[in-house]
């Protein structure tokens, strides 16, 4: 094989190992810190038997899961109740691919670039991917034959579509002060003209929120609120899959971190790290750094609302979604575009 | 053949055959999973080709927002109840228009008038996708483009009116 071509596969391979391998492992310890905080939130004490301060716990949790028996109700239809788990993580994990991570790495004399994929449209590809992730959750509640997973599955669904349409807005500010598609420009951008949180509040406020419906948390959680559907789309499912669910969840919300700290808090950018003048390797790994506290700060908040605010109505979540949100994010693009227009910012 | 030609016939001949499931299988769910099968293979046929935008809004679009609403409507209807005379009606009509297309697209493609692709992948490598399509959207095809809007705004407008008369 050409050279060239050879090195560009591996690098691309080992990139997509190690996306991999961080985010399953963040999605594994996002289950404990979960269950730590909520309890320190509750003032109870959390999972601290298996390993110091419980720190084995989400492993434990895996071998459970592992061994636990799949069991499939006889009144599912199968061919989809199967698939529907695959659905849902898969949109999930690939859409990590294109969030710029970091800048450059000089490694074995070449630039690596910390992302997976820096493509054109990547703000799009993040919209397509997340608009996928409904046949999942629909599909899972078809399939289970079982009206509490059907409420769910439509519920979700309606959910999604309804707030997918405000944080697709509330983006296209971003888009219109970076004028690119592409995340690396979008951060490059604040980079030079500071954070887009400083003067897009509304659409931080606008998309957070979109991403906490998106991501079906609480206070958003209907598709699965066990007061009135039991678990909602999972209800049927137990073992592996119903764990995949519980993953393709937790993965989300590292996306909608990753994704809330690279739009609005400047990804990877430190203010002030350029006039340190320290080598090129040194400056990125602190850059990487910072992007992880960014995203981490984010997943607190995830967590931290989760365990504050009680559930919506259904009607309420509709409204807040249409007669709130989606007026909001619109203003929001009239007061960017002026803005911009002015060239103020 | 070179990779991207094994590629292409894979995605070509993936779309062809769920295309085909669409109107062969029994169950309305199938047929909606199989389009968005279709949807995703041309997507990756048009990233192929180049047209990255075309194929995020292919999937954002088309697979995401489309079908989704479409699978709602058939998880939600008895589709048993409309069944009857009037879709036999219906199946003609639709055999004899899908038919026309057909005969239409062979006869141009016949006569050798489809303009070549080769020619537009340099000119959407220039300023990326977003920008090519951008400039001869707002520039050259503006009147076509808002009509095109206008057209799904009274879309937009009739169905909340049926909507409404139901309830």
């Amino acid at each position: 094989m050409d050279p060239v071509l050879e090195r560009v596969i591996v690098e691309a391979a080992v990139k997509i190992a190690l996306v991999f391998f961080v985010v399953l492992t963040t999605v594994a310890y996002m289950t404990w810190v979960e269950r730590r905080v909520s309890a320190w939130i509750q003032d109870r004490r959390g999972p601290n038997r298996v390993g110091p301060f419980g720190l084995l716990q989400p492993l434990a949790d895996g071998i459970k899961f592992l061994f636990k028996e799949e069991i499939t109700p006889p009144h599912v239809y199968r061919p989809v109740y199967l698939l529907a788990p695959i659905l849902i993580l898969v949109p999930a994990l690939l859409t990590i691919s294109v969030v710029p991570f970091g800048p450059a790495l000089r490694l074995f004399g070449r630039d690596v670039p910390l992302r997976v994929a820096d493509v054109d449209n990547g703000v799009l590809i993040i919209l397509a991917f997340a608009s996928m992730g409904v046949y999942g959750i629909a599909l899972a509640g078809w399939s289970s034959n079982n009206k509490y997973s059907l409420m769910g599955g439509l519920r979700s669904s309606a959910q999604l579509i309804s707030y997918e349409l405000a944080m697709g807005l509330a983006i296209v500010g971003i888009l219109m002060s970076a004028g690119s598609l592409r995340l690396s420009d979008v951060v490059a951008r604040q980079a030079e003209h500071g954070w887009n949180v400083l003067w897009q509040l509304p659409g931080f406020v606008v998309f957070l929120t979109a991403a906490f419906a998106e991501t079906n948390r609480l206070p958003f959680d209907l598709p699965e609120a066990e007061t009135e559907l039991v678990a909602g789309y999972h209800t049927e499912y137990s073992g592996m899959r119903f764990s995949m669910f519980y993953m393709a969840e937790y993965a989300n919300m590292v996306t909608a971190s990753c994704l809330a700290a690279t739009l609005y808090l400047g990804g990877y950018h430190v203010p002030g790290l350029q006039r340190l003048g320290l080598p090129q390797n040194a400056a990125a790994i602190v850059q990487l750094l910072a992007f992880g506290i960014k995203v981490a700060f984010f997943l607190f908040v995830y967590v931290w609302v989760r365990w504050t605010i009680p559930r919506f109505r259904y009607d309420q979540l509709m409204n807040l979604g249409w007669k709130v949100l989606l007026p909001v994010a619109l203003v929001h693009i009239v007061w960017v575009a002026f803005i911009v227009l002015m060239g103020w910012a | 053949m070179s990779a991207s030609a094994v590629i292409f016939y894979v995605l070509a001949s993936i779309a062809v055959l769920s295309a085909a499931m669409v109107i062969w299988s029994r169950y309305p769910v199938h047929s909606a999973l199989y389009l968005v099968t279709t949807f995703l293979s041309v997507a990756g046929i048009y990233v192929l080709f180049e047209a990255e935008f075309v194929a995020a809004v292919q999937v954002l679009v088309y697979a995401g927002g489309i079908m989704v609403l479409f699978l709602f409507v058939i998880l939600l209807v008895n589709l048993k109840d409309t069944l009857g005379p009037r879709v036999r009606l219906h199946a003609t009509f639709s055999s004899l228009i899908g038919t026309a297309v057909v005969g239409l697209i062979l006869y141009v493609y016949s006569q050798g008038r489809v303009p070549g692709s080769p020619g537009a992948a340099p000119m959407l490598r220039e300023g990326g996708n977003l920008q090519a399509i951008g400039t001869s959207l707002y520039r050259e095809y503006l009147l076509p483009f808002e009509i095109a809007s206008v057209l799904l705004l009274v879309a937009m407008i009739g169905t909340i009116i049926l909507a409404r008369q139901k309830t």
